[in-house]
């Protein structure tokens, strides 16, 4: 594999655990919008514990992951307090607040940025990636999985029939933060190197877009629209400076044309059955 | 010089007072979180700047600017807005953000992704109130933006079309019974917004004297903090959100650095979604709005 084909393999992989940081909470219908800020709470934890206290990789990047498990718990209590549009601005602010925050930390490099020691290597990113893809289809087929869809279509009839619908949402939220941390610890130690100027409200809303441009009702959606609208670039690299003006008319012509998605639930059906109808 | 900071920060709300308002008539009149909004603040600024570099008059630059912003709302109506007004409520909030995209990404291709200096068209003369200094450039774009958003709020209160606007506010549907025409009606909204939002962006420039691609990321958001501070959906709160921001801003400067505005603003904007999700003078929420 030439190095390029490995580094688009490696942002794939990047944007695929992104993507599912994002998914997990839309599940159980929030929106978030900060979830760069997430990212950069696990890059910057990982790689101070790798760098200052002589952490090996093996404790510092799920110590990262664990780091923005914790806060989006602790945040979780009075911002999921909103909800809708106000909890996709309140996610949105948290990112904003987050990100200015790395920016002044003098002890992780402030705006100069923060080289990382340790190294990843891509086929781990890109391991690590598929782990993340098969925890998340694993939970969709719990009885987990199927709390969070009850709670996103009606959460008054599942508090009546007995969830516990604050403490699903609580997870829900922190475990996107816990796979966002996750990918950002990956991240730093991979590129060897963050600033917080990358974490920033256009990360997030990318990741988000990746996600319902490839579809939020079923579990591989974001998994399709991630590799879809990464590799769909690299296609477009030819024109190179208006990669991201087609990629943006696209987004609209997508929502315009197929506003549920790429990957939907009945097309799986479909491709299905055609299956079976093969086999006999 | 506490006051001289506190005018400061009026004059600088002054144009998040004109964002504020036009994310306001969106979501107040239409239900709709306009994300389109912080790239028209750009086109405007950028396409003014770019015409009178041109060798154009500055007060035809502005009046194509303000033209082109409004064809590009109009754009956006058509294509973000319409087709999905009864989808799920992130669609048409996703596709608005595909345009602010689109047009940073336009500009950058067209004009480079450096900031560019906006040439200084008001003469530099500051008035002096005993110790206190207001630029002219300052004192002309706030007297413009308060004047515009007070004409609004007229606007909607007596006229015809604005009872209509109003009602459409209050209950899309029952309003169409009533033989609103809503076809007719909504297109105003947008061009309303986009005129505002981009007036924002080409006072801004004479302010500042620079445009950049990405001003519309820097300045806009902050304008969505401002609507939310003073409460979605009202005029007065959107008048009250853009000064306070512009003093939280400019006093955060003053006394802390510029390093910590964005810590400050928009820990501010999360403070009152939590205590207080409906702003300061926004009606409390019955039904969850978009």
């Amino acid at each position: 594999m030439s190095g390029y084909q490995t580094g688009v393999l490696v942002f794939l992989a990047f944007n695929v655990i992104a993507a599912y940081s994002v998914y997990l909470p839309m599940a159980a219908g929030q929106l978030n919008l900060g979830i760069a800020g997430f990212m950069a709470i696990g890059a910057y934890t990982s790689a101070y514990l790798s760098n200052e206290l002589g952490w090996s990789m093996l404790s510092s990047v799920p110590a990262g992951a664990l780091a923005s498990c914790l806060l989006a718990t602790v945040v979780a209590v009075p911002v999921l307090r909103t909800h809708g549009i106000y909890l996709a601005l309140a996610t949105f602010a948290l990112g904003q607040i987050i990100a200015a925050v790395f920016l002044n930390l003098e002890v992780v490099g402030a705006a100069a940025g923060y080289p990382v020691n340790e190294y990843v290597s891509p086929m781990v990113v890109v391991a690590c990636a598929a782990g993340v893809v098969l925890l998340m289809v694993f939970l969709s087929r719990t009885r987990y999985g199927l709390y969070l869809t009850a709670i996103k279509n009606d959460a008054t009839v599942t508090d009546l029939m007995g969830v516990n619908v604050r403490g699903m949402q609580i997870s829900a939220f922190a475990i996107g933060a816990m796979v966002a941390g996750f990918g950002g610890a990956l991240y730093g130690h991979h590129y060897s190197f963050i600033e917080a100027q990358h974490f920033n409200v256009l990360l997030s809303v990318f990741t988000v877009l990746y996600v319902l441009l490839g579809g939020t009702q079923t579990v591989l959606g974001p998994l399709v629209g991630a590799v879809f609208f990464t590799l769909l670039p690299e296609a477009l690299r030819a024109s190179d400076q208006w990669r991201y003006v087609i990629f943006a008319a696209l987004i609209i012509l997508m929502m315009l044309l197929r506003p549920q998605g790429l990957l939907t639930a009945s097309l799986l059906r479909s491709l299905g059955g055609r299956k079976q109808g093969m086999q006999q | 010089m506490i006051w001289q900071q506190l005018i400061n920060g009026l004059m600088l709300g002054g144009i998040y007072v004109l964002i504020a308002v036009s994310f306001t008539l969106a979501i107040g009149i239409l239900n709709f979180l306009n994300f389109s909004l912080p790239g028209l603040f750009m086109l405007g600024g950028v396409l003014t700047w770019a015409l009178i570099g041109a060798g154009w008059h500055w007060s035809l630059a502005m009046l194509v600017a303000l033209l082109a912003a409004a064809a590009v709302s109009l754009l956006v109506e058509q294509l973000s807005y319409k087709p999905m007004r009864n989808a799920d409520p992130e669609l048409p909030l996703v596709s608005s953000l595909g345009f602010l995209v689109l047009m940073e990404n336009l500009v950058i291709v067209k004009w480079g992704s450096d900031q560019q200096s906006f040439p200084a068209l008001i003469p530099d003369f500051n008035l002096r109130f005993g110790g206190l200094i207001i630029g002219t450039a300052q004192l002309i774009s706030f007297l413009i933006a308060v004047g515009v958003v007070l004409w609004l709020s007229w606007f909607l209160k007596t006229t015809n079309t604005g009872r209509r606007l109003r009602a459409i506010a209050e209950n899309r549907d029952t309003a169409e019974i009533l033989g609103i025409n809503l076809a007719r009606l909504v297109p105003c909204v947008f061009v309303f917004s986009a005129v505002f939002t981009a007036l924002g962006g080409i006072l801004f420039a004479l302010n500042y004297l620079q445009v950049s691609p990405f001003m519309g990321e820097n300045i806009g958001f902050k304008g969505v903090a401002a609507m939310i501070v003073g409460g979605m959906g009202s005029i007065w709160g959107a008048i009250v959100g853009g000064l306070l921001i512009g003093l939280v801003e400019v006093l955060s400067i003053y006394f802390f650095g510029a390093d910590v505005v964005n810590i400050l603003v928009y820990g501010f904007l999360l403070l009152v979604l939590i205590v207080r999700p409906a702003g300061l003078l926004g009606r409390p929420i019955s039904r969850e709005k978009l």
